[in-house]
């Protein structure tokens, strides 16, 4: 056989795993993200005591394929002196570093698209920092002067929150040890407990600092509609403004992961090695039979035929996956597969869960104003961020040296991390309450584009 | 991994192209730029003589020269800003006078 | 085969894109040329099996960095300046002198591939299954040889820090 027609057969028989992962995740993630869009508008109409979009398919669940065909069919629109070719790349930049970096998370002990990397969070983390160059370079290509405010201030915003975002993981990654994604999880099994529960002010800080850097409410200043325009993205129309907001949605879903991995015990069920509480090994199939019983009983409700089929394609595809989270339970010999199929149902429903949360604050809380954003990333998180690294430092060499029980070790941390908070914010109260009394505000200059 | 000698060409040809970037272009920003690609071609051999050896002190050092760069193009960057608020200008050419 | 070929994808993208970033009469495609440069010169780390040293150059270089340099660049971006000449007046001569140190370098490599035992050092490095975990080893090093010059590199970044905000900010 010609020996490359041949190197190339064993370079596909090696690698035909991630090969297929990548391309299952280029296709089906946009998709994923364009729901996670209408379960935003659902939940914020849900909030807002409306009832969302209801017309496209059964109670909306179309709309997403209707606003993707509306989007790919749109003029595209390129402004007079833009840059061409980065006005092309800046929107492809986002997307790819997003797509990229969910190549690293692992979504079960053996569903991971990269062979496990010694470096595995990092690389997850380093990948999506570079989406920010995508809303630089499609900020300036734009040559609008709201176009380049709007992305000198989502860069600025994005750094300050990616540093505090980053020294959270690190305390995180203190109690696990590794950087391997595999063996993170592996660690909060071992320990028997979600790293969130041992480290909770790191979560918290990782949470804030997520929801600044996917540039959600309440930091939305760059893009919000009241604001800048739409910031960044103003110019943009047509697909490649989907490719930006597909791209933040899929950053949400790559931040989810991360925390879900770091804090939230990635795939374990909750209370892993509790043996009386194995029946909730039971629970993602039995969630799953849920979904499409309802599926089937409000088939037979919708006015239209094409809604009536859609259903049953749920109730026919949530019947296929109970048989596949089912059987591991029942015959015997494929128990193996508990963990590794349940885990994908409890990691996806992590992620759920933290995009909820995302999605719950964006609906309650007003937006920050950039300076207040900017005050509360540089003066309180990161040196939050810094104390909680050395107090959770401290608590491992007290547990694993001296060798103090770990709950005990854990709590003075977190209490040493929470006074320092208290003492910080009382910091901040005292520097604005003379400041604003004592001195006019100066006049912000031409090139201060912090100023309001 | 490949003969070493690959490296070694990789790592020279990136060097001299940032050698020329730096002594033929007039734009201060483009120098600086192409100083970041020597340091890097640096980086490429330290590396990769650290990979043949199976030392690992030579990429020790490759990440201190990436901090330092990181430094250094902070710190050259606020001169840019700090000499274009006065001269309006990026050229270096321009810089020479000393006194308005 | 597969290391072969990986490593002239990245070397062919790290080259060309680092001719065609010092050619752009445009500062920020200049920009946007390193960026492809950095991260094919990441690629070739990860090619040498130094996954932190890939995954530090993409954090920093790429994603630090080089945001700082497109920050400058919008900053100071010129119309003016763009429809200047882009080479100055001595680029023949450096031309000239860089071919010349390229043409030594080539003959010195050329001409050591023959002799036993200096020949471009054909693998007898260890196979890349035996590697040790490279984050581990390399954070040994660091904090266990490498410690004073760890603590003077946390030192540095301190006084660039303070160096370029200083700078930077306007005399009020």
């Amino acid at each position: 056989m010609h020996p490359t027609l041949h190197a190339v057969l064993v370079f596909l028989q090696t690698w035909w795993v991630e090969l297929v992962s990548g391309v299952v995740i280029v296709a089906v993630v946009p998709l994923v993200a364009g729901y996670l869009v209408l379960m935003e508008r659902k939940l914020m109409a849900d909030m807002q005591a409306r009832l969302g979009p209801m017309r496209v398919g059964p109670h909306g669940l179309l709309q997403p394929i209707a606003d993707a065909v509306k989007l790919l069919i749109k003029e595209d629109i390129i402004p007079d002196h833009a840059d061409k070719m980065i006005f092309w790349l800046a929107p492809v930049t986002s997307m790819t570093a997003a797509l990229t970096a969910l190549g690293g998370i692992a979504f079960g002990p053996s569903f991971l698209v990269a062979r496990d990397i010694n470096v595995g969070l990092l690389f997850v983390v380093g990948v999506s920092s570079m989406g920010l160059l995508g809303i630089m370079l499609g900020g300036w290509a734009s040559n609008s002067h709201y176009s380049i405010i709007g992305a000198l201030r989502s860069t600025a915003q994005l750094v300050s929150y990616e540093t505090a975002g980053g020294l959270a993981l690190i305390s995180g990654l203190l109690l696990a040890g590794t950087l391997k994604i595999r063996a993170i999880v592996d660690a909060q099994e071992q320990y028997g407990v979600w790293f969130v529960f041992l480290a909770p002010v790191a979560f918290f800080i990782y949470l804030v600092a997520s929801i600044a850097e996917t540039n959600r409410a309440p930091f939305d200043l760059p893009e919000a509609e009241s604001e800048l325009v739409a910031g960044y993205m103003t110019e943009y129309s047509g697909f490649r403004w989907a490719l930006y907001f597909l791209g933040e949605y899929t950053n949400m879903i790559v931040v989810g992961a991360v925390a879900a991995t770091l804090f939230l015990g990635g795939w374990l069920r909750p209370f892993p090695n509790v043996r009386w509480m194995n029946w909730l090994d039971a629970v993602p199939a039995l969630f799953t039979a849920a979904v499409g019983a309802y599926s089937v009983y409000r088939a037979g409700k919708q006015p239209v035929r094409v809604q009536v089929w859609f259903m049953w394609g749920v109730a026919l595809a949530c019947f296929v996956v109970v048989l596949i989270l089912a059987a591991p339970l029942v015959v015997a010999p494929l128990k193996f597969m508990v963990p590794g199929l349940n885990g994908v149902f409890w990691f996806l429903l992590k992620i759920t869960a933290y995009i909820y949360l995302f999605m719950w604050l964006r609906f309650t809380l007003p937006r920050y104003r950039f300076d207040q954003l900017m005050h509360l990333g540089w003066y309180i998180l990161i040196p939050l961020a810094i104390v909680n690294v050395l107090a959770v430092g401290v608590a491992v060499i007290l547990e694993t040296a001296y060798g103090w029980n770990r709950w005990l070790a854990m709590l003075l941390a977190t209490v040493i991390t929470l006074a320092v908070a208290l003492f910080l914010l009382r910091l901040n109260d005292k520097r604005a309450a003379p400041a604003s009394s004592a001195t006019p505000p100066e006049e912000p200059s031409a090139e201060d584009f912090y100023a309001g | 991994m490949m003969p070493i000698g690959y490296y070694l060409f990789l790592s020279m040809a990136l060097f001299l192209i940032g050698a020329i970037g730096v002594i033929t272009r007039r734009n201060v920003i483009v120098v600086l730029m192409s100083i970041e690609l020597i340091l890097n071609a640096a980086n490429i051999n330290l590396v990769a003589f650290s990979r043949i050896f199976g030392d690992v002190a030579g990429q020790v050092f490759a990440l201190f020269i990436i901090a330092d760069a990181a430094a250094e193009a902070a710190v050259g960057l606020g001169i840019i800003i700090a000499f274009f608020r006065n001269r309006e200008t990026v050229l270096e050419d321009e810089m020479g006078l000393l006194k308005w | 085969m597969l290391d072969k070929v990986i490593f002239f994808f990245f070397a062919g993208v790290a080259i060309l894109s680092a001719a065609l970033m010092v050619t752009r009469r445009n500062a920020m495609h200049s920009a946007v040329f390193l960026i492809t440069t950095l991260l094919a010169t990441a690629g070739i780390f990860l090619q040498l099996r130094a996954e932190f040293i890939f995954i530090a150059q993409v954090i920093l270089y790429v994603g630090g960095i080089m945001v700082l340099f497109i920050f400058v660049i919008m900053l100071v971006s010129l119309d003016v300046a763009l429809h200047q000449v882009q080479f100055s007046r001595q680029k023949w001569v450096a031309l000239f002198v860089t071919l010349a140190l390229a043409a030594e370098v080539g003959v010195m490599l050329w001409s050591s591939r023959q002799v036993p035992g200096q020949g471009f050092l054909v693998p007898n490095a260890m196979p890349a299954g035996k590697l040790p975990a490279n984050t581990e080893a390399l954070a040994g090093r660091l904090f266990d040889a490498y410690l004073l010059p760890f603590e003077i590199a946390s030192v540095l970044l301190l006084v660039a820090m303070v160096g370029a905000v200083v700078m930077a900010k306007k005399r009020t």
